[in-house]
């Protein structure tokens, strides 16, 4: 019998800033990063040295790294951690900083992510993003992670009967939603004739099934719930966090996640079910893989997520509010930051200061992570569950 | 089905020739393993000498038991098409240029899922095989094609992409004086080449294949001497631009070692077809064919090299010859670093002893010119970079591979007088 | 006037003629063609070093590539086994009076014209010096064939059974030689033997005769017709070439015109 894992009682979770996005940018990633840093620490008032603990999650940052940072913007942390993983790191940053703060290895953690990007940083970070990929994938049209998901596009609508309409459901919904959120790059409504009608990219995925590379940066600081109340800060607190690594590795072609490996230990450490989350933050770099994370964090059994998406509101005032602040779709996605998006976004709707996007009474909510197509599936994911400490 | 491809129309002469672009050509030092392999047609891959997992992508330990010793073993390329997709834009340029592109996942019968190009003629969710080819960046890359052949199924262009098919394209060969040539051209022609340009070197006396290349429609005979750097100059000025596939098979061969005839007269003339040769065609033809990689269906695809099997070593019967084949097969392969970019390929042919005055004193087997021609052909069809013909080629690759020095010795027995 | 200042004033004005009697060294020039298991003539090849570019920015020259006899070339005794003890048989030897003398021409174009194998015999040269008058010692004679106007395959005329040209049999070489005493033969065709010599006893009996003799050779010579039968002067010297048994050169002739 495996021990059981200790619960993340007494942690705060607090201070989220999300750094406006552009679809370009001639700064750096230590420019962005830092902006987003200064961002959190002026909303707890306080001051780069009051900071002890730092985790960093980037991919343009190169040739630096966490470490790099430290002596670039002046920190002195004691507890340090880079997370390269993508669309999964927050879930992970949170857990491991939260473990930190519980052990006492650091009183007040900054998790920062960010990146930047020039007009050739996509292809850039393409060419050097992993050897299976570079090795086994590229060669094969350099289509990017855009191949990559059409083929378990594909292969998930032979499976189970999705249809491009019910991607179109998601991806209009969080256009909605996007349309709320003041940073979002994506400032046009979206019809499903406009998604249904757009230009192809990798057949079956098609112009609005992407996501658009941008620049941007989100930060949020982890300290004890003694901590923040001291500092009278509005926080969230954590229920459970969850990370797996190259699940299921047997199967053919990815039609589900790490997730299904770990989802009742989540639930059953935050103490809730499916029914009692208020809104679902997934990662949605397509939208096939925020269908599979429905059915994986137990909204629906797997294949039902066409179905799902079918007959739920996905919208802010729906019956199941996702990807609140447009998601990675509409609002961007800015490398590692995208990572961020939800979970920033999450800590901002139970703390009740999201602002325009405020799903109405918010307690609890879900932010699952999904990253790093290593080669032919992606590879990391991650999930956590947060409730409202204090309200603003 | 795949359509048959038609011969191009003639060029606008206002419309600028496409640029030569490639496929990415970065790989892990594992993954060249499998570029080797296509190289001459393989389809390998790594094996863990413990627990028998087939695995990819190419890597360092097994993914099963974490054994560092992983064999690289041919293998069935039979498989199902799992999933597919159509890329229809690209970052990488030369994709772009050629999209949409056909691609997908195959589930192998002997484990691994792979990403492949797919082959126009696969139906959806089939039963394919893989081919592992060379592409313009010279790396590996796998393509699955169905099980059945079509007619026209060569044609399909993503898999033409990975051959230097002879059809419809210009073709050099160097020496009408070499027994192969007639062979060889006829060869070429019945697959489909447009023009077969064939060099003659001093004729002011007359060759046994004169009459032989005249009787054939689409033969062109010029004046070529490969010795003389304003011979090749003159026809690189004249057919340089479309010269599609070059097959230098200009050949100087006399026997005997260093001390056999004291002198360095055929040691000299054997460097100056064997080896300068080499160098002043590809210094004549090789950048005006580099440009044109990438100029439509009869766009510059080889450069082929027909070299003797004892360039990798020696046998001293014909102890000079073997040094000038050493000579000109470490030169064909600065030639491959200095194609790469643009994606023309160098194919070596290794023969074995030929059939001919000069190897008359060698027992069988002998490598006779159509066997020339065949493997010329098979390697332009696959794609090739080495291909080894006859029985006496194979068998010394093989040697060689399993051990060099080994083999030096067998090739270096004394006689009992001395 | 002296003699040398006469004779530029008459090359001056006209009264003597200089006659070029060299084939242009030529990459594609046919030279003599041996069994292949034997050492074979080089064929003359020129290599660029530099064309007023960056391997050298003011200046252009080759490197040439070629053997003693390739092209219009001249033969030393130590060309033939048969002259291999002949004093001073190297080019670079050789007593420089002999490389300037009076030559006569023995015109064989016309039966060359019909007969391929054409053989120049005692009969023709006796012949020959009915009307011209007898050789005198120490004279280059020429054999006139016209065969330097052609080109290709048709100069070497090689046939299964080897080359076909015209050339002296043992006979009229020897009687050159033995009763005439001249200083050297030429020949427009590849060698001073026919194209068939090898077939004579002794075998290439021009060269054997010749050179065992401490005689000299001439060929690949252009432009016979332009010379007289009798009272030209020949200038042929070639290059001085330590222990070289022949030497490409330039052949002119003077005539009075």
């Amino acid at each position: 019998m495996v021990k059981a894992r200790q619960n993340y009682d007494g942690v705060a979770i607090t201070a989220p800033f999300s750094m406006p996005y552009q679809r370009y940018s001639i700064d750096t990633a230590h420019w962005w990063i830092a902006k987003a840093l200064r961002g959190s620490l002026t909303a707890a008032n306080l001051k780069p040295s009051d900071l002890d603990g730092f985790s960093v999650a980037s991919f343009t940052l190169f040739p630096d790294s966490a470490v790099g940072l430290t002596q670039h913007l002046g920190l002195c942390p004691r507890w340090l951690d880079h997370i390269p993983m993508g669309g999964a790191s927050a879930s992970v940053a949170l857990r491991r900083a939260a473990r930190a703060v519980q052990a006492g290895d650091a009183n007040i953690v900054a998790c920062v992510a960010g990146d930047t990007n020039h007009i050739d940083s996509f292809r850039n970070m393409l060419s050097s993003f992993s050897r299976f990929a570079q090795d086994a994938s590229y060669p094969y049209g350099y289509g990017g992670p855009n191949a990559n998901f059409a083929l378990l596009t594909d292969r998930y609508m032979k499976e189970y009967g999705a249809t491009r309409e019910d991607f179109g459901h998601i991806c209009v919904a969080q256009r909605d939603n996007a349309l709320r959120y003041q940073n979002a790059v994506m400032k046009k409504p979206l019809t499903l004739e406009q998604y249904m009608s757009a230009r192809p990219i990798a057949d079956p995925i098609a112009l609005f099934d992407c996501v658009m590379p941008c620049a941007g940066s989100e930060c949020f600081l982890v300290m004890s719930e003694d901590e923040a109340a001291k500092r009278n800060l509005p926080y969230a607190m954590l229920g459970g966090a969850i990370e797996r690594h190259n699940a299921h590795s047997e199967d053919d072609i990815q039609l589900r996640g790490g997730w299904t490996m770990d989802i009742d230990e989540l639930y059953a450490m935050s103490n809730c079910t499916p029914d009692d989350i208020d809104l679902l933050q997934t990662y949605d770099d397509y939208p096939v893989i925020s269908m599979m994370q429905i059915e994986d964090l137990g909204f629906c059994a797997k294949g039902e997520g066409p179905e799902f998406v079918r007959s739920h509101d996905l919208t802010i005032d729906g019956d199941f509010p996702h990807n609140t602040s447009g998601g990675q779709l509409s609002a961007g996605q800015a490398g590692a930051a995208g990572g961020y998006i939800g979970m920033v976004e999450a800590i901002r709707q139970v703390t009740g200061t999201a602002g325009g996007t405020q799903v109405k009474n918010a307690s609890i909510a879900m932010i699952s992570g999904f990253g790093m197509i290593n080669y032919d599936r992606g590879v990391c994911t991650s999930a956590s569950i947060l409730k409202t400490g204090a309200r603003a | 089905m795949t359509e048959p491809l038609t011969f191009p129309p003639k060029k606008d002469p206002q419309k600028r020739s496409a640029t030569p672009t490639r496929p990415p050509e970065a790989r892990s030092r594992a993954s060249l393993a499998l570029t080797a392999a296509a190289a001459e047609g393989r389809f390998a891959l790594q094996v863990c000498d413990e627990c028998q997992i087939v695995q990819y992508p190419p890597r360092d330990a097994c993914m099963n038991c974490i054994g560092t010793d992983l064999r690289w073993n041919d293998v069935s390329p039979k498989g199902h098409l799992l999933a597919e997709t159509t890329v229809q834009t690209s970052t990488k340029l030369f994709f772009r240029e050629r999209a949409p592109w056909r691609m997908g996942s195959v589930k192998l019968d002997v484990g691994p899922l792979i990403l492949c190009h797919i082959h126009g003629d696969c139906t959806r969710d089939s039963a394919v095989k893989v081919l592992n080819r060379l592409d313009k960046s010279g790396q590996a890359v796998l393509i699955a094609i169905p099980l059945e052949r079509s007619d026209h199924m060569d044609d399909d262009p993503q898999l033409r992409a990975l051959s230097a098919h002879p059809k419809h394209r210009r073709i050099l060969i160097t020496d009408a004086w070499n027994p192969n040539t007639p062979a060889l051209a006829r060869a070429l022609l019945d697959a489909g080449a447009a023009t077969v340009f064939v060099g003659e070197a001093e004729s002011w006396r007359p060759h046994p294949n004169r009459d032989a290349l005249a009787s054939m429609a689409n033969v062109e005979v010029l004046p070529l001497d490969v010795t003389d750097t304003s011979s090749v100059q003159k026809l690189a000025g004249e057919i340089g631009g479309k010269t599609d596939i070059l097959i230098n098979n200009a050949r100087f061969l006399r026997p005997g070692g260093v001390l056999s005839r004291g002198d360095t007269g055929f040691a000299r003339d054997e460097m100056e077809v064997n080896y300068l040769g080499l160098m002043r065609l590809a210094q004549a033809f090789g950048p005006g064919m580099c440009a044109r990689t990438a100029d439509g269906v009869n766009s510059a695809a080889a450069w082929v090299n027909i070299l003797s099997a004892y360039a990798l070593s020696n046998t001293p019967e014909y102890g000079c010859y073997s040094a000038s084949n050493a000579a000109t097969y470490s030169l064909s392969q600065s030639l491959r670093g200095e194609f790469r970019s643009s994606g023309l390929r160098v194919m070596n042919v290794f023969v074995g002893p030929t059939e001919d005055d000069w190897h008359a004193p060698l027992p069988p087997p002998k490598v006779l010119p159509q066997s020339v021609a065949r493997s010329v052909l098979d390697g332009l069809n696959d794609g090739l970079e080495d291909v080894w013909c006859g029985d006496i080629a194979k068998d010394i690759r093989d040697r060689w591979r399993k051990n060099a020095k080994v083999l030096e010795r067998e090739m270096t027995f004394g006689s009992d007088g001395a | 006037m002296s003699t040398l200042h006469s004779l530029a004033t008459d090359i001056a004005l006209g009264n003597v003629k200089i006659i070029d009697l060299t084939h242009t060294l030529d990459p594609d020039f046919p030279v003599i063609i041996l069994p292949p298991e034997f050492g074979q003539c080089a064929r003359f090849r020129m290599e660029e070093i530099s064309a007023y570019d960056h391997r050298g920015p003011a200046w252009k020259w080759h490197n040439l590539t070629l053997s003693e006899h390739t092209g219009t070339h001249f033969d030393a005794p130590s060309h033939w086994i048969s002259g291999r003890d002949v004093p001073n048989g190297s080019v670079d030897e050789i007593p420089l009076d002999a490389f300037v003398g009076p030559v006569v021409v023995i015109d064989c174009s016309e039966g060359a014209a019909q007969n391929d194998d054409l053989e120049l015999t005692v009969e023709a040269i006796e012949n020959w010096e009915a009307e011209h008058g007898k050789i005198p010692t120490g004279t280059w004679v020429l054999m006139r064939t016209d065969w330097s106007k052609r080109s290709g395959a048709a100069y070497l005329n090689m046939r299964k059974d080897g080359p076909h040209s015209p050339g002296p049999n043992p006979e009229a070489i020897q009687f050159l030689i033995n009763e005439r005493n001249i200083r050297g033969f030429g020949t427009e065709t590849v060698g001073t033997d026919a194209g068939q010599g090898a077939h004579y006893v002794p075998p290439y009996p021009a060269h054997y005769f010749l050179h065992g003799a401490g005689k000299y050779g001439l060929q690949c010579l252009a432009n016979l017709d332009q010379l007289p039968p009798t009272g030209a002067i020949l200038l042929a010297a070639p290059l001085k070439i330590k222990n070289g048994t022949g030497s490409p050169l330039r052949v002119l002739a003077m005539i009075e015109g």
